[in-house]
C-alpha cells in the first residue's frame, strides 16, 4: 500500500494511513528531503521545470523568489496535493512521497502550515491542539480516545512554547492574524514532524511578533529539520542556515544568505527586469 | 336457386359491360351530379340487387376509373340515397330530391321513403371503390390520401387492376412509390410464380415497415412447411428482406440521434441559465425550473391574448412570445436575486435552501392564478408536421424549430459573454470579486443583471417547452435534476461544457431509452455521471489551475 | 490560574463551557422519558375518552410520526450540522428502511388481502405466480430488521465511498444525492421493480402476530419509537462530544487542515454518512407500521430537502434543535393541511427563506443568545 521498502533503521510498519510510526525516517545519509528533477505543468503553464534540490536533516532553509516562482508548488508536490509530472521526491531514504496521500504524508512526519492560516475556527485553541496531536488517527481510535495525562501534558508544554496559554479555552477563529499563525505552529509542532514546510509564516505579524517567530523557529532547527517561504529578507537572513532562490520553477541559486545576496543572477532576477 | 357458373359470367358481363357504357358517359358528363352519368342498371343494382350483386356492382364501378360513380357511391355511403317501392331510386339531401334513374329533381319528397340498408361488408367494398376512383382524382392531395389508405389495407386482386392503371398514369413520386408498394403486396399473394418473383423484387426498393412484415411472410412456415413454395422467390425474398431491414434500421437510428439531439438542446436550454448563475457566480439556483416554467407560462399568456385580439395573426404568437418570455423571467430572476439572493452570496448550502423555498412560493402562485390543470399552448401552423424521411419516420418541424433556436441562443449568449461589457463585468466580477469592484466594477448592479440574464434564458427555455409538451405548475420540477446533472457534468465556467454535456446527455438517454426503457436509462445516466465524477470531479470542461478549494 | 485559564475536564479533554448545561440536558431528558414512557401511555390507554386528559390514538399516531421524523433530523444534523455535508437524498433511507419492515408487513398479511391469496394484492395484480427472489426470508421478522439495517447502510456506504473518494463537496454532492433519491423513485414507480408500483404497500394487517390498528400495538409502537429517539440522542451526544465529534467538526470547518494534521476525512465521512443512513432506515421502520402505508412519493427530493428544513429552522449542530425542529414544522404542516391547505406550500417556502436569512442558528441558537 504504502510501497516502501524495508531497509535499515527505516520504519516498516505498514503505514496505512493514520496509523503512529514508532520510527522516524530514514536519515542515515543526512539528507532529510530529496526532490529531483520535478516537473510540474498547469494546463501548459510550467509550474515547476525540473526542479532538484536537497533538504539536510535538521537544517532550516529558507526558499525565497518572486511570485509565481514555484513555491508554494514545490510544497504541494512535497505534502502530496499536487502529483509531478516528472522526477521524484523522497523522505528520507525510502519514503517515496509521489506515491502516498496527504494523510499518510502528514503521518509519516511531514508537517505543513499554509499561506493563511487554516486552524480549526470552532474549536477552542485547546482542542485545535489536541486533534493536531500525534495519534492513531483511524476512526474507532478516534472515537475511543481518551486525553490522558501524557497528552495533556504535552499540549500544555507547546502552548507555552506558542504562548498561547492564556488563551486555552478560546475560540481559535477569536484568535488575531499572529495568534492564529502561531497556533497553526503549534498544531505542527503536536504532530510530532521531522520537516516542517512554512508558508509565508509571518505574513501579516507585527515587528515584534516576527521577532518571536524567528526566536521560536531558530530554537526548533536541529531538532526539527523547517523549510520556510518567505518574503521579509531580514527575516530571512536572521533564521536561515541557508538559502535557496526559486526562479520559473527552477532553482536559481543556493548557499548562505551572503552568497545567495552577492549571486549576479540573482541581483537581475529580484532587482533587474 | 343457386346460379351456375354460365350464369354467373354472363351476370358479370353484364356488369362490365355496363361499366364500360358508364365509362364512355362520364367522359362525357364528368360534372354532373350524383349518378347522372352512371348506368341507371348499375344503379338499379345497387339500390335493389342482392348482397352479391351489390358488391358486384361496387367493384366494377370503383375499377371502372370513372369519376362521375364517385359522388354517387359517397352518397350510398353516407346514407343520402333512398328507395322508393320497387323502381325509384331517390338522392334525399334535406328537402331535395333527385330521382337518380332520371337525374330530375323530385318535389315535394314522396312518401314511402325508405334508406338503402349498408351493412359492413357493403361499406367497406364502398370505400375500397371510393379509393380505387380516387386514385384517379385531379387532386393531388385526394389521390395521396387514397393511395395511403389503400397501403394500410383495402386493397386486394379486385382493386389490382385500379391501381395498376393508376400506377401507369401516376407522375407524382411519392404516390407511385406508395402504389408500387401496393401492388407488390397485392401481386404477392398471385398465383403467377412470375408475378410473385416481380413482386419480391420490387419490395426491395421499400422503406415501410409493413414491408418487413410481408416479406417475413413470404418467409413463413406453417406446420413445418413453407408457405411460398418456389425456392427462388423465397431466395428473393430474404435478399429484398436484408434490404429492407438495413434501411429500416438506419431510419430507426436517423431518428434516435434525431430525437437525442432534440433532448439535448431543450437540456441545452434549460441549463444553459444554471450554468450562467452557478458556473460564473456560484449560486445554486433550486428555483430555476420554476423560471422556466414562468416563460412557459408566458407563452401561454402570449397566446391568449393573440386569440383574443390578433386572431388573424395567431401564427406570429410565438414571435412575440420569445422576447415576452425571456423580459418575464428575467425580472422575476431580478427580483428573487435582489430580494433573497443576494444576502446569500459564498454560502451556496443556504441558498440552495432559500432557493428551495422560492421554487415553492413560485409553484404555489402559479397555480393559485392559472390553477393546478395543465394549460393549452398550441403550436402555430408553421410549427406542425414534419420531415418525413421515411415511411413513418417524421422529423417534427417543432424541433428542428427548437434545436435551430438553441443554436441561435446560444451564440447570442456567447456574444453576450464575451463582446459586451455586462459580460467582461461578469467575468472579473467571477474571477475576483474584490479586485472588480476595487476596480470600480458596480459588483451588485452585475450580479443583478448577470442573474437576470440567465433567468431569461431560462424562460427561453420555458417558451421552447410549451410548444412540444404539457405546460403546468410542475413543468420546472421536471427538468431541474436533468439541468443539474448538466451543469456537473459539463463542469463550470465554460459554455463548451455545457453544450458537449447537453448534447451528450441527451443522445446517450435516448440510446439508453430505447435499449432499457426511460426509467433504467435515467438510473444509468446518473450512475455514469458519479463515475465519471470520480475521475474528473470538476467535469468535462473547467477552470483549472490552483483555486481556492469550496 | 492565569486569567482566562478554562478548567479542563481529563476525561475528554472538552473545556468545560461546553458542558455548562450537562445537568439541564439530564432533566430535559428525564422529563421526556417521563412523558414518553408513563404520561402518554397512561393518557390514551387507561384515562377513558371523554376524560380531559385523554389523549386520543390520533395525537398518539401524530406524535409518534413526528418522532420518526425527528430521527431523521437527528440523523441530518450528524452530517450537516456537525459534518458539513448537506444531503438532499435522505429521505431514500428512509425510505428503503420503510420498505423493508413493509415487506415483512405485507407477508404477515397472509391469506387476508383482496385476492386471498399467498401474494400480496399488488403481485397477484401484476400476474406473478412467486416472489421475486428478493423477497425470500422477508416472511421472518429478524431478517426483515436485518434488511433496515442493512440496505441503507450498504447503499449509503458504497455511494458514500465513491462520492467521498473523488472529494465531490458542497454543492455538487448535494445534487447528487438529490438525482440519486429521484433516480430511485422512478425506479420504485415502476411496477415491475415488485415494491408496488405507485401504489407502494399497504394495508397491514399485523405485526409479530399482534394486530397493527389495535391500541395496545400502536402504543408499543409509539414507546418504541420514543425510545430510540432518545437512544439515538444520547449516541449522538456521545459521538459528537468525543474527540471523533471534534474532527467532524474540523472536516466541517477546515478540511484540508484536517487531511495535513494526518486524518483521512474519507473513512471519517463514511463512517457519520453510513451512521446517519442506517438511523434513517431505521426511522422509516418504526414509521411505516404507524402510519400503515410506504409508496415511492416518501423518495421524492421534495421529501428529502424538506428533512434540511426542520434541522436548519431547529438549528444545526447542536442535536437537540433538529429534533425541535421537526416537531415544530410537521405540527405546523399538520395544522395548515387541515385548516388552510392551499397556503401550506406558501408557509413551507416562506419558511425555507426567512430561517435561511434570518435565523441561521435555528430556534436553538435563539434560546442560546437568550442565556449567553
Amino acid at each position: 500500500m504504502s510501497g516502501m521498502l524495508t531497509s535499515g533503521a527505516s520504519d516498516t510498519s505498514g503505514g496505512i494511513g493514520g496509523r503512529v510510526l514508532t520510527d522516524g525516517v530514514d536519515i542515515s545519509h543526512r539528507g532529510i528531503l530529496y526532490l529531483e528533477g520535478i516537473s510540474v505543468s498547469f494546463d501548459g503553464f510550467k509550474a515547476l521545470n525540473d526542479l532538484s534540490l536537497t533538504i539536510d536533516a535538521g537544517e532550516l532553509r529558507c526558499v525565497i523568489g518572486p511570485n509565481g516562482a514555484g513555491k508554494t508548488t514545490m510544497m504541494d508536490v512535497v505534502t502530496g496535493k499536487t502529483r509531478p509530472d516528472l522526477g521524484t521526491a523522497y523522505f528520507g531514504q525510502t519514503i517515496d512521497l509521489t506515491r502516498l496521500s496527504e494523510p499518510e504524508i502528514a503521518d509519516r512526519g511531514i508537517g505543513r502550515k499554509f499561506q493563511k492560516p487554516t486552524v480549526f475556527t470552532n474549536h477552542t485553541v485547546f482542542e485545535n491542539l489536541e486533534l493536531a496531536r500525534k495519534a492513531d488517527k483511524r476512526v474507532w481510535p478516534t472515537l475511543t480516545a481518551r486525553l490522558d495525562s501524557t497528552a495533556h501534558g504535552r499540549i500544555m508544554a507547546v502552548l507555552e512554547t506558542i504562548k498561547l496559554a492564556p488563551e486555552a479555552g478560546r475560540l481559535a477563529g477569536l484568535l488575531s492574524h499572529g495568534q492564529k499563525q502561531w497556533l497553526e505552529i503549534g498544531m505542527l509542532l503536536m504532530q510530532e514532524p521531522q520537516l516542517l514546510l512554512l508558508d509565508e509564516p509571518v505574513a501579516g505579524m507585527t515587528d515584534d511578533e516576527t521577532m518571536r517567530s524567528a526566536e521560536l523557529f531558530r530554537s526548533l532547527a536541529g531538532d526539527y529539520t523547517l523549510v520556510v517561504v518567505e518574503h521579509d529578507m531580514d527575516f530571512v537572513a536572521r533564521i536561515a542556515d541557508r538559502v535557496t532562490v526559486l526562479h520559473e520553477g527552477h532553482v536559481l541559486a543556493e548557499g548562505s544568505m551572503q552568497q545567495v545576496q552577492e549571486n549576479e543572477q540573482v541581483i537581475e532576477v529580484f532587482l533587474g527586469r | 336457386m343457386p346460379w351456375g357458373r354460365a350464369e354467373l359470367n354472363a351476370f358479370t358481363r353484364r356488369i362490365v359491360a355496363a361499366a364500360r357504357r358508364l365509362g364512355l358517359l362520364c367522359a362525357v358528363a364528368l360534372a354532373m351530379p350524383a349518378g347522372a352519368a352512371v348506368a341507371p342498371e348499375a344503379i338499379r343494382d345497387l339500390a335493389f340487387g342482392d348482397g352479391d350483386a351489390r358488391s358486384k356492382a361496387i367493384a366494377t364501378l370503383g375499377a371502372s376509373g370513372d369519376l362521375a360513380a364517385l359522388p354517387l357511391l359517397q352518397a350510398v355511403l353516407d346514407g343520402d340515397v333512398k328507395t322508393v317501392g320497387e323502381d325509384r331510386v331517390l338522392l334525399v339531401k334535406g328537402d331535395d330530391a333527385t330521382d337518380l334513374l332520371t337525374g330530375k329533381a323530385v318535389k315535394p319528397v314522396p312518401e314511402g321513403v325508405e334508406d338503402l340498408t349498408v351493412n359492413n361488408r357493403m361499406r367497406r367494398e364502398l370505400g375500397t371503390a371510393l379509393a380505387a376512383l380516387k386514385l384517379v382524382s385531379p387532386e393531388r392531395a385526394t389521390r395521396l390520401a387514397a393511395a395511403k389508405e389503400l397501403q394500410n389495407g383495402g386493397a386486394d386482386e379486385d382493386t389490382l387492376p385500379a391501381i395498376s392503371a393508376a400506377l401507369a398514369k401516376e407522375a407524382d413520386p411519392e404516390i407511385k412509390g406508395m402504389l408500387a408498394l401496393t401492388q407488390a403486396a397485392v401481386q404477392l399473394a398471385s398465383t403467377d410464380r412470375t408475378t410473385r418473383l416481380a413482386a419480391v423484387k420490387a419490395l426491395a426498393q421499400s422503406d415501410a415497415g409493413a414491408t418487413k412484415t410481408l416479406l417475413l411472410g413470404v418467409l413463413d412456415r406453417k406446420a413445418g412447411q413453407f408457405v411460398e413454395a418456389d425456392a427462388e422467390v423465397r431466395a428473393e425474398a430474404e435478399r429484398s428482406l436484408k434490404a429492407v431491414e438495413s434501411r429500416l434500421s438506419t431510419g430507426e437510428m436517423a431518428a434516435r440521434i434525431f430525437s437525442g439531439i432534440s433532448l439535448g438542446t431543450i437540456l441545452l436550454l434549460a441549463a444553459l441559465g444554471l450554468a450562467i448563475t452557478y458556473g460564473l457566480m456560484g449560486v445554486i439556483n433550486m428555483a430555476h425550473g420554476e423560471l422556466i416554467m414562468i416563460g412557459a407560462y408566458a407563452t401561454y399568456v402570449v397566446q391568449n391574448l393573440f386569440r383574443k385580439y390578433f386572431p388573424g395573426a395567431f401564427d406570429a404568437y410565438l414571435v412575440c412570445a420569445i422576447p415576452v418570455a425571456f423580459a418575464v423571467a428575467a425580472v422575476v430572476g431580478m427580483v428573487l436575486e435582489r430580494t433573497v439572493i443576494r444576502w446569500l452570496y459564498g454560502r451556496p448550502l443556504e441558498t440552495l435552501l432559500a432557493t428551495w423555498g422560492l421554487s415553492l412560493v413560485l409553484i404555489q402562485s402559479v397555480r393559485t392564478i392559472f390553477g393546478a390543470q395543465n394549460v393549452q399552448v398550441e403550436n402555430p401552423s408553421w410549427m406542425s408536421g414534419g420531415i418525413e424521411i421515411m415511411t413513418g419516420v417524421v422529423l417534427p418541424w417543432s424541433r428542428i424549430a427548437i434545436i435551430a433556436f438553441a443554436a441561435g441562443v446560444l451564440v447570442l449568449m456567447w456574444l453576450t459573454l464575451t463582446r459586451t461589457r455586462l459580460g467582461l463585468f461578469v467575468r472579473a466580477v467571477t474571477q475576483n470579486r474584490a479586485m472588480a469592484s476595487s476596480l470600480g466594477v458596480p459588483t451588485a448592479r452585475v450580479d443583478m443583471l448577470a442573474f437576470g440574464l440567465g433567468s431569461g434564458v431560462a424562460g427561453l427555455a420555458g417558451c421552447a417547452l410549451s410548444q412540444i409538451g404539457n405546460v403546468g405548475p410542475d413543468l420546472g420540477q421536471s427538468y431541474i435534476v436533468d439541468s443539474f446533472m448538466v451543469v456537473v457534468l459539463g463542469g463550470v465556467g465554460q459554455l463548451a461544457g455545457t453544450v458537449y454535456a447537453a448534447l451528450g446527455l441527451g443522445i446517450v438517454n435516448k440510446f439508453l431509452e430505447a435499449w432499457q426503457g426511460a426509467v433504467l436509462a435515467k438510473i444509468a445516466v446518473l450512475v455514469f455521471i458519479i463515475i465519471f465524477i470520480q475521475k474528473r470531479p470538476q467535469g468535462m470542461f473547467a477552470l483549472k489551475g490552483r483555486t481556492v478549494e469550496a | 490560574m492565569p486569567v482566562g485559564f478554562v478548567p479542563l475536564n481529563l476525561r475528554t479533554g472538552t473545556p468545560n463551557f461546553a458542558r455548562l448545561s450537562a445537568s439541564a440536558t439530564w432533566v430535559a431528558l428525564g422529563v421526556a422519558a417521563l412523558l414518553i414512557f408513563v404520561v402518554f401511555p397512561v393518557c390514551n390507554l387507561l384515562v377513558p375518552p371523554g376524560s380531559a386528559l385523554h389523549i386520543s390514538d390520533y395525537w398518539i399516531t401524530l406524535f409518534g410520526k413526528i418522532m420518526c421524523y425527528a430521527i431523521v433530523a437527528l440523523a441530518m444534523d450528524l452530517i450537516w450540522g456537525y459534518t458539513g455535508i448537506l444531503s438532499l437524498g435522505h429521505g431514500l433511507f428512509f425510505a428503503l428502511g420503510g420498505y423493508a419492515m413493509g415487506m415483512y408487513l405485507m407477508r404477515s398479511i397472509g391469506h387476508e388481502g383482496v385476492y386471498q391469496s399467498d401474494l400480496p394484492d399488488f403481485m397477484v395484480f401484476l400476474d406473478w405466480k412467486a416472489y421475486p427472489w428478493y423477497w425470500r426470508y422477508t416472511d421472518h421478522f429478524w431478517y426483515a430488521a436485518l434488511l433496515v439495517v442493512l440496505v441503507p447502510g450498504l447503499l449509503a456506504f458504497v455511494f458514500g465511498y465513491f462520492a467521498f473518494r473523488s472529494r465531490i463537496k458542497g454543492v455538487y454532492f448535494s445534487i447528487i444525492t438529490q438525482a440519486l433519491t429521484y433516480a430511485a423513485m422512478l425506479l420504485f414507480f415502476r411496477n415491475d421493480t415488485g415494491f408496488g408500483g405507485n401504489n407502494g404497500f399497504t394495508d397491514f394487517k399485523r405485526i409479530l402476530g399482534f394486530p397493527i390498528t389495535a391500541p395496545s400495538t400502536r402504543m408499543a409502537l409509539f414507546v418504541l419509537t420514543g425510545f430510540a429517539l432518545l437512544a439515538f440522542l444520547l449516541i449522538g451526544r456521545a459521538i459528537v462530544d468525543s474527540k471523533l465529534g471534534r474532527v467532524l467538526t474540523a472536516i466541517r470547518d477546515a478540511e484540508t487542515r484536517v487531511m495535513f494534521s494526518g486524518y483521512n476525512p474519507l473513512y471519517f465521512k463514511l463512517f457519520i454518512w453510513t451512521l446517519s443512513a442506517v438511523i434513517c432506515g431505521i426511522a422509516g421502520a418504526l414509521y411505516v407500521p404507524q402510519v400503515g402505508i410506504i409508496n415511492p412519493s416518501e423518495m421524492s427530493p421534495a421529501n428529502s430537502i424538506e428533512i434540511a428544513i426542520w434541522t436548519a429552522v431547529g438549528g444545526r449542530g447542536t442535536l437537540i434543535g433538529p429534533v425541535i425542529g421537526a416537531a415544530v414544522v410537521n405540527l405546523g404542516k399538520s395544522w395548515f393541511t387541515q385548516t388552510l391547505p392551499e397556503y401550506w406550500l406558501f408557509a413551507l417556502g416562506l419558511l425555507f427563506i426567512l430561517v435561511t436569512l434570518f435565523l441561521p442558528r435555528g430556534i436553538a441558537g435563539l434560546w442560546k443568545r437568550r442565556t449567553s
